[in-house]
């Protein structure tokens, strides 16, 4: 599992009056398969996720992937680093289910008969096989959900990051997102409010306020969260 | 949904044809619509438009969904080329924009997009000496083609809400939320490129 190591983190928006911490002081270090965030709407979870692949570089403090720095190395990082965002549409660019999933592959070496066995066999694994020429704009909400993340996971990342993946979804599809997740061999980060998906994590991070305010395993993490939400 | 020239599957040879020959074809039939005219050429291009159409499966429904958008623009010059120069001259006129319209959306319709992307790269490569990009030309055309059912969505989300607080049709009140929606949708797109290893 890759080693993610963030390093007197602080992070600013805006300039001047306009000026705005929604991170402040964050060091933690990680390296286990399962690790997830929680943390009230505006608490700097969708930033902290978003450092992690360099798609944020912190104003202060760095972050590192296996050593290497988000800050120098964000093209190579997010190579190794998948991301799924909570908005599906946001993340699908192709119209039709298959060309997305093999938009992902563009830029490797792979024919095009062996980007078609990867798509085909990823689409199965999703539940999204005989799908390869259906409109993506058609597809349901969790059926999309379950696209953007076959597209991430096609290109074989060693760690993927999900911002709320399941808060646009019903029940139903946020738990077949879960099981999902729950069965991936990868390294997984996730941000959610859904604390159920979080039973069998080995670790979960705390955010309040932008700060790490606690990082223990499950139980006493989500404790620790519903009492400071009450 | 699906009456916005995006692709529907299927085996016709319409279909099968390759996407190259599809878009040569158009370009053809664009220049020649210049020299097309005549009530009975410009019907009998429609009619033959409708019987591929047919070939590929589809129905007159969808054909007349291709232009139905246009119904007002063409109404209005239809009644203009009337006045101004006779019912020959209107059929002509919108005869030719009816035929372009609905053979552009056939080849969308039939061609994958990343087939149309593919043929437009090759074409735009000889320019790269230029410092044009046919890669990024491709993908922008890609994402306009995923972007219009996406912009259909907000434009029904905020009528809705608009209606919900019952507001009437005000272009204003209609106008900033859908423009608020797509700027900030176009920054998500953006940023997912980016985390797709786009940069
Ligand atoms: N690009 C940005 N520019 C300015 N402020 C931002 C930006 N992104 C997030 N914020 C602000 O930072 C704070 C933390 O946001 P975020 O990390 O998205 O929190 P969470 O995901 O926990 O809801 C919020 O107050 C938000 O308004
Ligand atoms: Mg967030």
């Amino acid at each position: 599992m890759p080693v993610v190591e963030v390093s007197g983190v602080s992070h600013t928006f805006g300039e001047a009056s306009a000026r705005r911490t929604v991170l402040q002081d964050v060091d933690v270090r990680f390296d286990e398969q399962r690790v997830g965030i929680i943390g009230a709407n505006g608490s700097g979870k969708s930033t902290f996720a978003r450092l992690l692949n360099g798609l944020i570089v912190p104003t202060e403090g760095s972050v590192t992937v296996d050593g290497l720095t988000t800050a120098r190395h964000g093209r190579e990082i997010r190579r190794r680093v998948g991301f799924c965002f909570t908005d599906p549409d946001a993340q699908i660019v192709m119209p039709t289910v298959g060309e997305d999933v093999s938009f992902s592959l563009r830029s490797t070496d792979l024919t095009k008969e062996q980007i078609r066995i990867r798509v085909d066999d990823i689409l199965g694994r999703f539940g999204l096989e005989g799908l390869v020429d259906h409109p993506s704009h058609l597809l349901s909400g969790g059926q999309k959900q379950l696209l953007a993340l076959a597209a991430v996971l096609v290109t074989e990342p060693a760690l993927v990051i999900m911002d709320e993946p399941t808060t646009l979804l019903d029940l139903r599809n946020a738990q077949m997102i879960g099981d999902v997740v729950a069965g991936l061999d990868t390294q997984v980060v996730l941000v959610t409010h859904h604390l159920d998906l979080l039973d069998r994590f080995d670790r979960v991070l705390v955010f309040d306020e932008a700060r790490l305010v606690c990082d223990a395993p499950p139980g006493q993490a989500i404790d620790f969260y519903r009492r400071l939400m009450s | 949904m699906n009456d916005l020239g995006l692709y529907l599957p299927g085996t016709s040879w319409v279909h099968r044809l390759p996407a190259g020959v599809k878009l040569a074809a158009l370009v053809l039939l664009g220049v020649a619509s210049i020299l097309i005219d005549g009530v009975v050429t410009v019907t009998a291009g429609v009619a033959l438009m409708l019987v591929l159409y047919g070939i590929a499966g589809f129905t007159p429904r969808l054909a007349w969904r291709q232009v139905k958008p246009l119904r007002w623009i063409l109404l209005f010059i239809v009644a203009f080329q009337w006045w101004a120069r006779g019912w020959q001259s209107a059929v002509d006129v919108v005869g030719v924009i009816v035929l372009l319209v609905l053979a552009a959306a056939l080849v969308t319709l039939t061609t994958r997009t990343s087939a149309l992307v593919d043929v437009i790269i090759a074409v735009l490569r000889p320019l790269r000496p230029l410092r044009v990009q046919p890669e990024r030309v491709g993908l922008l055309i890609a994402l306009g083609i995923r972007a219009v059912p996406i912009a259909a969505g907000f434009s029904n989300e905020v009528r809705d809400a608009q209606r919900a607080r019952g507001l009437g049709a005000s272009p204003r009140a209609y106008a900033a939320p859908l423009i608020v929606k797509s700027l900030r949708h176009a920054d998500s797109v953006g940023e997912a490129l980016v985390a797709r290893g786009l940069d």
